[in-house]
């Protein structure tokens, strides 16, 4: 991002905190793009003539005399084809060694779609784990996190769903990713052959916290030209949200603002629903479906970053490590796709639906089963066998080491439902018992 | 000459003004910004110093650019042809606006000034009259649309002319009005009103007492609502608020339904734009959308808008209860509001209440409930403005200012609750803190009495102890174990799981589940407490599990088919059978 020769540079700085800084300047546009002694920085406050800079890379070492000059443009990216299969850094900048970009520059952050101009998400996006496709099914256009302690193995899921899922492009938006993670996902995606339908977009643990802030912005203005401009499907990774929003506190905090809950910026709700509100199904077949990460501190949903997330979202998907099976599995109580009732019965057999809420109202009936246990009362033969269906159903269902279709899902979940358990102890649908539940030998 | 000014200072969607003349709190101005003309409101004035929230995006804003205001506050258009709109929160027609992406500075009218509407007189010349009066009526879609005197004119005037039968737009006279001093004042079929002032134009806000049938068991018999009534739906995320909201506005018995989608999801809103013009009114056949008007905020449009928003819908919602119509107005969500008054408040840096919330949150909220209820019209006509609410408590947690606010100006209070979400308990509503105020209404009791029965109320008391002893049952045999409390608490908390199971839940995405109209509420209301009330005989706890199980299994395919239906009849006889063989005298 170079500076053009002609423009006014200022060396006056007049105050400076931790994430900004502040001087004298004329005609500056809110939002607009700075470089403070070559690091870039961004307008976030304009009071008469004293305007104050977000600086990305953090205030350390900054002097007073630093050179500022003011770009003229909000944050941009250049679109086109040329991102495919590249790896940038927040300002999209390539950090592959390849050339830069060219393409039709579109400022990031951009408006938002009519709602009208959306058309209802109705693609079942096929993932191969059960706990997912059988419980918790995604759809084309959907947001959805991964909630999950940082101990999880998410971003292996998460790679395995993206590799999994049919469609067009991958982009992913990595915040606060460790060196580690960044070269897992950079492996897989070229050991899978796909690098040609992937962008990424990394900011690591070795990089300014505050850039993160441009990340999800940068991938979701790529995603949107190439599911606006080629109508094609894709899929967006965010993480780690949780780092995203506590370099927006390290701003706001920085600011004067008055902080709520959690030392979150009151605002937090609308930053991050101005992200996750990207994700879109268009009439003409493109579609941006958004899959994140937000890591817990101690598996607390209710602290503001899950709480604000799960509020704005279309559900989430829960990671546990179910000890009496020995596997991670995708937990059915708390984890939930809002979206599913759009495709569960309609895309797939019609016994989907019922099925479902029956096998995990069982495993519910297993989890106060084992609480019995545990507080030392007799169980009895209901609660034996509850318990039995739900070693099964965890280790051939829920563990996200399964990779079988929906149809089979259905069918194993029949099998082990039959089992253990009588018709009047399913409460499905008659017809749906006659014609899928296998005979018990 | 009206004021203008020149922007000082921006902070996000807050810019400070400096003004030439006079400006008036929550006045309209528009801030120049290249081509497009950027809608602000006026929310705090320093000497000459406006302080006004912007209600787009402020990137590339400057200090320097001009401002004019309006002279006027936030305004909707009243009109014929506000039914079956896509509106956004100031009120613009969102199906007018070019392009997939919604451009700044794009404002469109949501009334049709070219289409013709059949206008009929309902005054004459030398009638005497005042603010939303009756002059003439039209049909929109397929409901009575009355033509009213402006709301905004003040003490009584003399219908000068009024036009006959006949065709005209939204712009023409309709009727020629004389104030006291003789001056003429046309009117047309359109009018104007500030939104955040109530309509006050009635004579009269009694008590409301009719019951508003949802088709929703649990409220129409638990925790009734009424006509004119207030209500809200607290819960945490994922618990079923938007569901219910969404269930309610299909079936309820409303003429005319707004819904107000404040700073939620998108995808929410787009739901209703494909299932609404589908779907049918239960009570009309009519199609769902041709009563409603939605008004759409999503959480990524501008958060100052968003605010706007629920004042917009409560505004219009008024507009049609002059009419002597039942509106039904919902908001989802209101904590979305309270959330961008709070943006707002700590960028004017004023000092913060709990929460970070402003210190008139509670008083905000209440003035807002104020404006729904039932009312008698200067005609002596009838119309109703219920209105619910969601809540969204950040963490869950119903100690925050939003939910303790609202829980002062609502009356009904439909709890959802996140274990009984978890168990796939729907809707998700707690059964015992829950509550509708108006039960103890006696004019609630006499209607009912009168247009449901008299054993009503006292079946649905009945029922709620029974729940109520059930929960404690429940909460012994945890404690001291299946063997260590006698056979007969297992039948008391079998027979509330029988209450819970076939009254209070209901599956919204069933076809036959999802409505249940209030005779069919009556039928099954009264069948379940007439089991409740069997004498049973049986060995040990198993067999009372297993074998309400079955009475529950039976009763719910019951639920899931047509009322009175050939199946429906089949499975009442087996459940008689299931019945015999455990009922003693
Ligand atoms: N009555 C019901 N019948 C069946 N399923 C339901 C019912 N109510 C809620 N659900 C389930 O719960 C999910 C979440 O419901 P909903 O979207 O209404 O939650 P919410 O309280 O509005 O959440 P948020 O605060 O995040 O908007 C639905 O997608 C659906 O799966
Ligand atoms: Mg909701």
């Amino acid at each position: 991002m170079a500076t053009k020769a002609f423009q006014k540079i200022y060396t006056k700085i007049t105050q400076i905190t931790k994430a900004t800084c502040s001087l004298r300047a004329a005609n500056v546009g809110n939002e607009e793009l700075a470089t403070v002694d070559g690091n870039l920085a961004q307008v976030v406050k304009i009071i008469g003539d004293e305007v104050t800079l977000q600086v990305f890379g953090g205030t350390e070492g900054l002097r007073t005399n630093a050179e500022v000059v003011f770009m003229g443009k909000a944050p941009s990216l250049n679109v086109g084809d040329q991102l495919i299969g590249r790896f940038f850094n927040a300002f999209g900048d390539p950090i592959d060694g390849g050339p830069v970009p060219e393409g039709k520059e579109v400022e990031i952050g951009g408006p938002s779609v009519n709602p009208v101009r959306r058309k209802q998400p109705s693609e079942l996006i096929a993932t191969g784990i059960a706990g997912i496709d059988l419980n918790n099914t995604l759809v084309s256009g959907q947001k959805i996190p991964f909630f999950a302690d940082p101990d999880q193995p998410y971003n292996q899921v998460m790679a395995n769903v993206a590799l999994r899922a049919q469609t067009d492009k991958i982009i992913l938006g990595g915040m606060g990713l460790t060196n580690d993670d960044y070269l897992y996902f950079k492996n897989v995606f070229s050991n899978a052959g796909v690098l040609d339908h992937i962008i990424s977009f990394v900011n690591t643990t070795e990089d300014p916290p505050v850039e993160r802030l441009l990340i999800p912005d940068m991938a979701l203005t790529a995603a949107e030209y190439f599911a606006v401009e080629k109508n094609e499907k894709v899929l967006v990774l965010l993480t780690d949200m949780t780092l995203y929003a506590d370099a927006l506190s390290i701003v706001s905090n920085r600011m004067d603002q008055i902080p709520s809950k959690d030392s979150m910026p009151g605002s937090l709700y609308s930053d991050l629903a101005k992200i996750y509100e990207k994700a879109v199904q268009f009439p003409d077949g493109g579609s941006i479906t958004i899959i994140a990460v937000t890591t817990l501190s101690g598996g607390d949903i209710t602290h503001a970053i899950p709480d604000n997330t799960g509020y704005i979202t279309e559900g989430q998907l829960f990671l546990r490590r179910d000890t009496d099976v020995g596997k991670v599995i995708v937990d059915p109580f708390r984890s939930l796709s809002r979206l599913k009732q759009l495709v569960i019965g309609k895309k797939t057999r019609e016994d989907h639906p019922q099925l479902m809420n029956a096998a995990v109202r069982l495993f519910a009936d297993a989890a106060n089963a084992k609480t019995k246990l545990e507080n030392g009362f007799d169980l009895s033969d209901y609660d034996e066998r509850c318990l039995d269906f739900a070693k099964e159903y965890s280790a051939q269902i829920l563990a996200i080491d399964v990779n079988i279709d929906t149809t089979e899902m259905l069918d194993t979940t029949w099998k082990i439902l039959a089992g253990h358990f009588r018709v009047e102890e399913l409460n499905i649908r008659q017809d749906l018992v006659n014609k899928y539940m296998p005979k018990v030998s | 000459m009206s004021t203008k000014g020149i922007v000082k200072g921006i902070i996000s969607n807050l810019v400070i003004v400096q003004v030439d003349g006079p400006v008036s709190q929550n006045e309209i101005c528009y801030i120049l910004h290249k081509e497009a003309r950027l809608m602000a409101e006026v929310i705090k004035v320093v000497g000459q110093q406006a302080y006004v929230q912007v209600f787009e995006s402020t990137r590339g804003l400057k200090v320097g650019f001009e401002v004019e205001f309006s002279n006027h506050m936030l305004e909707v258009q009243l009109g014929p042809g506000l039914l079956s709109r896509n509106l956004d929160g100031l009120q613009n027609d969102l199906d007018k606006m070019q392009g997939i992406f919604l451009s700044r500075g794009e404002y469109t009218s949501p009334l049709d000034e070219k289409q013709l509407w059949e206008f009929q007189p309902l005054a004459k010349a030398g009638d005497k009259v005042q603010a939303a009066d009756w002059l003439g009526e039209t049909k929109e879609n397929f409901q009575a649309h009355k033509i009213m005197v402006p709301f905004v004119l003040e003490g009584s005037y003399t219908v000068k002319s009024i036009v006959p039968q006949g065709s005209y737009t939204v712009k023409e006279t309709i009727a020629v009005l004389l104030d006291d001093s003789g001056n003429e004042i046309p009117v047309t079929m359109v009018q104007r009103w500030p939104v955040k002032k109530a309509l006050k134009a009635y004579k009269e806000k009694p008590r409301p007492f009719r019951l508003l049938e949802t088709g929703v068991r649990i409220i129409d018999i638990a925790n009734p609502i009424v006509e004119g009534g207030t209500g809200f739906i607290p819960g945490p995320f994922g618990t079923g608020k938007t569901v219910l909201q969404h269930a309610i506005s299909k079936q309820a018995e409303a003429d005319i339904v707004i819904m107000a989608a404040c700073g939620e999801r998108a995808n929410e809103v787009v739901e209703i734009f494909t299932e609404f013009p589908r779907l049918e009114d239960p009570h009309t056949g009519r199609k769902l959308t041709e009563r409603t008007i939605i008004v759409a905020n999503t959480s990524n449009m501008p958060v100052a808008a968003r605010e706007a928003s629920v004042y917009t819908a409560m505004t219009i919602a008024e507009y049609y209860r002059s009419m002597g119509l039942k509106v039904l107005l919902m908001a989802d969500s209101t904590s979305r509001w309270a959330q961008a008054l709070r943006e707002m408040s700590n960028r004017l840096e004023e000092l913060p209440g709990q929460d970070a919330f402003p210190m008139d949150l509670s008083a905000i909220i209440s003035s807002f409930y104020g404006r729904a209820g039932y009312v008698i019209l200067n005609n002596g006509q009838t119309g109703s403005i219920t209105f619910i609410g969601t809540v969204s408590p950040a963490g869950g947690n119903l100690k925050e200012p939003v939910t303790e606010g609202t829980k002062k100006a609502a009356r009904c209070f439909f709890a959802l609750e996140q274990i009984r979400a978890d168990r796939k308990r729907y809707p998700a509503i707690n059964p015992i803190d829950s509550y509708s105020k108006y039960i103890e209404y006696p004019e609630f009791e006499a209607y009912i009495a009168e247009n449901l029965s008299d054993e009503w109320i006292p079946t649905v008391n009945e029922m709620k102890t029974l729940l109520q002893r059930g929960k404690e049952v429940q909460e012994q045999i945890n404690i001291l174990g299946d063997d260590g409390v006698p056979l007969d608490y297992h039948i008391t908390y079998w027979k509330s799981e029988v209450i819970d199971f076939v009254i209070l839940q209901q599956d919204a995405f069933d076809k036959v589940d999802a409505l249940c109209p209030i005779e069919r509420q009556q039928y099954m209301l009264k069948k379940v407490m007439g089991i409740t009330r069997l004498n049973f005989e049986f060995d040990n706890f198993t067999e009372v599990m297993d074998y309400f199980k079955r009475v529950i299994h039976v009763l719910r395919q019951m639920n899931y088919s047509e009322f009175q239906s050939e199946p429906f009849r089949e499975l009442e006889t087996e459940l008689e059978a299931v019945l015999k063989e455990r009922v003693t005298q």
